[in-house]
């Protein structure tokens, strides 16, 4: 490939042209807006109790539905990978749902089925309660983000193959040494990325969680629930200050990845 | 003792890749299954190392019956064609993989994986990872992890097939060395016919699923079952219902009673040998090898009529001859199911 300089320039300029137009502007504008009174206004708001309780609400969705994705994701994918079979079509359609269904439709979905006349609602009537609670709104964010470790794991097992997992067995290894000690350090990267993927979308989840939550300040409000009251109450810098939360967390673990991959590759 | 399997059968979706095949591996022997791509070559080592299930038949190893167990159970070493090495894991570690499975103590693994290592002449890269190695160190760390357990059997799955020229008549030798060394019954899978006589005592020629006839190399040579087997070992001529290696054939240039007219097309010098095409009166095309000085003697000269003499040839009463690799047939279907048709070629 060699494309004149002028038009190589050209492309580049284009392409980081749109990309700071799109992304990069609307950030910097967050970080602008947020300490335009000084550094106290958003600590404030993130500090408050809503705020503090919102943060630890979004990180337990985090830490129940990322780990209960990836275990689900990994066995989806051996299955969809490694055991021909006819309804292997269907599960890989029925998987991509989540993308290809709005997150709102999700919520109401689950709302129908948890809600007052709904197949499930005996579980509130004995005093297990799913919506308007952490079950409901755990149940969703599973949902809204089911794909995305079977979606990046899939590849990379088709292109690893068999032959090293055959190579273990015939030296003795059990199936179930060969996947801790072969197959799943082949395909870490994979899941490594899935997982990433899966925590950034459960941390920024807002349709499906609204709709199943009720978003009560204090009970069932999530970072993104929180920003959109605060936004809705006009306390723009409460709502930038936990919009910046939302964004460093989704940040740090982008990096943390890179990191680990940096070790790894070293 | 050593490995026999008996009446192995094996289907994938509507291709026969074993077709009632029988073989016998004397203890401690080197043997080469040798075939076109997709003959079961492949398919019949894999079903005696356990990664195969076969549809009918029996695998027995060492006296064993070795047919319902899985392939961590039946203390076979094997080596893939390509490598299989464990990407993640450094030269050491692939090494000492089985012993760590098998929960040997960390000084007799570290002993054993540096006597092998010094045994494949990798002694000093251990601590590298495959993908700083070459294609033969990978294929020797490969083999060395595969001895590592002290397998009962090893098998060899055209072993040096993704290996340059050089690299593979090399390790070839190597091969042949270590295995008077080490006395372990030995299969290994070629579609090289070279290959496996230079390596093997006892050669299994396959086609189209079933075993075309098994010997050792100067049995299959001198005295092919069929004309597969003869055309499959060594270059040949057809003459109307006769087979005549190409230095079985006498070029002289005066006609007598067993002798046949042709037309000298093509005269190429390879060296020592020589090769005459010729055209005979009805269109055949066959080629006669000549020595240089043989050449010299009967300064032939392209264009010319000269007379071919067989001088031994066969014929195969009974053969079906749709069976002869060839360009003219067409080798059946292929490409189904069948690991090796993407590694042969």
């Amino acid at each position: 490939m060699s494309a004149r300089p002028a038009s190589r320039w050209g492309l580049r300029a284009l392409g980081l042209g749109y990309l700071t137009m799109l992304l990069l502007i609307p950030l910097v504008m967050i970080f602008y807006k947020t300490f335009e009174d000084g550094i106290g206004p958003p600590i404030d708001a993130i500090t408050s109790p809503d705020g503090l309780h919102a943060l630890k609400l979004t990180l337990l969705m985090v830490v129940i539905s990322v780990p209960l994705n990836t275990i689900f994701g990994i066995g989806c994918a051996l299955l969809l990978v490694r055991r021909k079979s006819k309804a292997n079509p269907l599960i890989d359609a029925i998987i991509n749902l989540p993308f290809a269904v709005s997150p709102v439709v999700i919520g109401l979905s689950l709302y129908l089925l948890y809600g007052t006349g709904g197949w499930f609602s005996f579980l509130a009537e004995n005093g297990i309660e799913i919506l308007f609670s952490v079950p409901g709104m755990v149940l969703a964010s599973i949902f809204v983000s089911l794909p995305f470790v079977v979606r990046e794991t899939v590849p990379v097992l088709q292109e690893i193959g068999t032959d090293q997992e055959q190579a273990a067995s015939t030296l003795g290894a059990n199936g179930w040494q060969t996947f801790w000690k072969i197959t799943l350090p082949s395909i870490r990267w994979g899941v490594a990325y899935g997982v990433v993927l899966t925590t950034a979308r459960v941390l920024g989840e807002f349709g499906a969680v609204t709709i199943v939550s009720g978003s009560i300040s204090g009970q069932t409000q999530t970072l993104p629930l929180f920003v959109e009251k605060q936004y809705a109450n006009f306390n723009s810098t409460g709502a930038y200050g936990a919009s910046l939360v939302l964004a460093l967390l989704a940040l740090i673990t982008l990096f943390a990845m890179n990191l680990l991959k940096r070790k790894e590759d070293a | 003792m050593g490995i026999s399997v008996e009446g192995a059968r094996k289907r994938f979706g509507d291709f026969q890749a074993l077709d009632d095949v029988s073989i016998e591996v004397p203890d401690g022997s080197l043997t080469a299954l040798l075939g076109p791509s997709g003959s079961g070559k492949s398919t019949l080592l894999r079903a005696i190392a356990g990664l195969e299930d076969l549809d009918s038949g029996q695998v027995t190893i060492n006296g064993e019956d070795a047919t319902r167990k899985p392939a961590q159970k039946r203390g076979v070493g094997f080596v893939f064609q390509h490598y299989a090495a464990f990407k993640h894991m450094t030269v050491y570690d692939n090494v000492a993989f089985g012993l760590k499975i098998r929960k040997w103590k960390k000084a007799e693994t570290s002993k054993r994986v540096h006597e092998l290592l010094q045994l494949v002449q990798l002694d000093g890269l251990a601590g590298r990872f495959p993908s700083q190695l070459s294609g033969g160190q990978r294929q020797r760390m490969a083999l060395a992890r595969a001895l590592a357990v002290q397998p009962q059997v090893l098998l060899l799955d055209e072993p040096f097939g993704a290996l340059d020229a050089k690299v593979r008549k090399d390790l070839r030798t190597w091969l042949r060395r270590l295995h008077d060394e080490m006395h372990v019954t030995t299969i290994f899978v070629t579609h090289d016919q070279e290959e496996a006589m230079d390596v093997a005592e006892q050669l299994v020629v396959m086609n189209e699923g079933r075993v075309e006839q098994s010997g050792s190399a100067d049995e299959l040579y001198e005295h092919p079952a069929n004309e597969f087997v003869m055309s499959f070992v060594g270059e040949v001529n057809r003459l109307g219902e006769h087979f005549v290696r190409p230095h079985d054939m006498e070029v002289v240039l005066e006609a007598d009673e067993r002798t046949e007219e042709a037309l000298v097309q093509r005269i190429v010098a390879l060296g020592f040998e020589i090769r005459v095409e010729l055209v005979l009166g009805d269109g055949t095309e066959v080629w006669a090898q000549l020595t240089r000085s043989e050449l010299q003697r009967l300064e032939l000269r392209e264009g010319q009529i000269a007379y071919l003499r067989p001088v031994q040839a066969k014929s195969f009463n009974g053969s079906s001859p749709s069976r002869t690799p060839g360009a003219s047939t067409p080798q059946g279907p292929t490409d189904e199911g069948d690991a090796e048709v993407t590694a042969a070629v």
